[in-house]
């Protein structure tokens, strides 16, 4: 792991997103105090149902990402549906209606990129379970800004096509089933 | 952190292109403009963003290109159609009760807002006594829009959102099919005004009844924003309307006093006089 402390965690999801997020999220401590930024693919037409699925089970601060918004310690943010979820230079969250990339929007490079800008090595970008290449772009630009990353084994993902893309694009990033996602995220807090 | 030397590219990138043209970008959001910036020097093939600053201080012709990265043009017709069933729904009834209309479309884009609307006045009748402005900075952008054809790969969608709108006609009724395009019918843009103008540099514009600015105030940092709404309340009639985007909101502007909530949840706002 790098050795910076880890002031930010950044996660890509598509298909299966709920399931693994159901095994992370709630089971997360109320002392967490580091941020998490989640992009989930979810169908532009759709309102984003995340935030209403996981607030009432987690014990962290769930609410949707807002435009201009100061990024709190112990909250999580879901990008909404449709807008690019984005961090800028001074740690606050942005969202645009830039056009889709990897026909997502939102889209789990964006987030990365930015947040890889903003946080450097002091960012975790977690890849988990679907079925197509978001992310490997992202997980590029986190590597080279020093920053840890971690993809979701491929082998017990649900669908392993997009954390296997991550990690042919950083072979070097961290492999862990969703166990060990969520044992090294209750260790941020021990620290 | 991030490049630092690419963050000071940006800077001088920016500020170049407001001296030597005028089109101010200084207080774009920096996150979105960065990936924009990035993605041109790529795609335009350039070694570097400084390399791209030279060409484009002695080469006038590479402005309308790297414009057309710099402002978005991503959109599609009644996107949101939550936000124009609003509209036909509980801002027409108002708006019938004027016998001349002023409607503003600012940041038009590729114009696919300004037919909607357009559309929708149609269908409400309230055509023949609208006059419509449509303002973008982009020069390619707006003679898009003054075109109104877009890909007919589009339609399918465009004509899902209308039908949610509440649309009172098929969609086909107003445009005619033509090589994979769909060619919006002229009459749409027979009372329509189309015109450069900033929001970041220009005045006040006519006296509107209803403005409709969507996800262009999201690429704005909070000054520029609070000198874009500043400039709609300025630009409204009295009790006109504003529409925003979906994500956009009034609640930390310095203008929030200056206008009331009309219809909340699809940002629909209506000046406030005292």
């Amino acid at each position: 792991m790098s050795t910076a402390p880890i002031e930010a965690v950044a996660i890509g999801a598509s298909a299966g997103a709920v399931q693994a997020l159901l095994h992370i999220l709630p089971a997360l401590p109320a002392d967490m105090i580091v941020p998490i930024l989640i992009v989930v693919h979810v169908p532009p037409d759709r309102a984003n149902a995340l935030v209403t699925l996981f607030q009432d089970r987690c014990r962290l601060r769930v609410k949707e990402a807002e435009d201009k918004e100061p990024i709190a310690n112990g909250t999580v943010y879901f990008a909404p549906s449709d807008y690019h979820l984005l961090v800028e230079g001074q740690r606050s969250l942005a969202l645009s209606s830039d056009e889709a990339v990897n026909h997502s929007r939102p889209a789990i490079d964006v987030l990365f990129e930015t947040a890889a800008d903003a946080f450097g090595p002091a960012l975790a970008a977690i890849v988990m379970t679907g079925a197509n290449h978001d992310g490997s772009d992202g997980v590029r630009a986190v590597a080279d800004a020093g920053g840890t990353i971690i993809v979701e084994d491929p082998a017990s993902a649900q669908v392993p096509t997009m954390p296997a893309a991550a990690l042919a694009a950083c072979p070097t990033a961290h492999i862990m089933p969703l166990n060990d996602i969520l044992a090294y995220l209750v260790g941020l807090t021990a620290r | 952190m991030g490049d630092a030397v690419e963050d000071i590219e940006i800077a001088l990138l920016l500020e170049a292109i407001y001296q030597r043209y005028h089109y101010d970008f200084r207080h774009y959001a920096g996150a979105s403009m960065k990936r924009r910036i990035v993605q041109a020097r790529t795609q335009l093939g350039f070694a570097s963003i400084s390399a791209m600053q030279d060409r484009l201080l002695h080469d006038p012709a590479t402005l309308p290109r790297l414009l057309n990265y710099l402002t978005v043009q991503v959109s599609e017709m009644f996107r949101d159609p939550s936000y124009f069933r609003a509209l036909r729904e509980k801002v027409i009834p108002h708006l019938q009760t004027y016998p001349s209309l002023k409607v503003w479309v600012a940041g038009c884009s590729n114009g696919e807002e300004l037919y909607s609307l357009s559309i929708l006045f149609r269908e409400e009748g309230l055509d023949q006594r609208t006059l419509f402005y449509a303002t973008d900075i982009n020069p390619d952008a707006l003679k898009a829009a003054e075109a109104g054809v877009y890909p007919l790969s589009e339609i399918r969608k465009f004509t899902e959102n209308h039908q949610k709108s509440g649309a009172r006609n098929s969609l086909s009724d107003y445009y005619t099919a033509d090589y994979g395009r769909a060619v919006f019918d002229k009459s749409l843009r027979a009372q329509v005004v189309f015109s450069d103008h900033s929001l970041v540099t220009d005045a006040v514009f006519a006296e509107m009844h209803l403005i409709s600015c969507r996800n262009v105030l999201i690429y704005f940092d909070r000054p520029l924003q609070d000198r874009a709404l500043g400039l709609f309340r300025g630009s409204l009639a009295r009790k006109g309307f504003l529409g925003l985007g979906s994500k956009e909101s009034l609640r930390f502007s310095a203008h929030a006093d200056g206008f009331s909530d009309y219809v909340r949840e699809e940002k629909i706002y209506q000046r406030r006089d005292a």
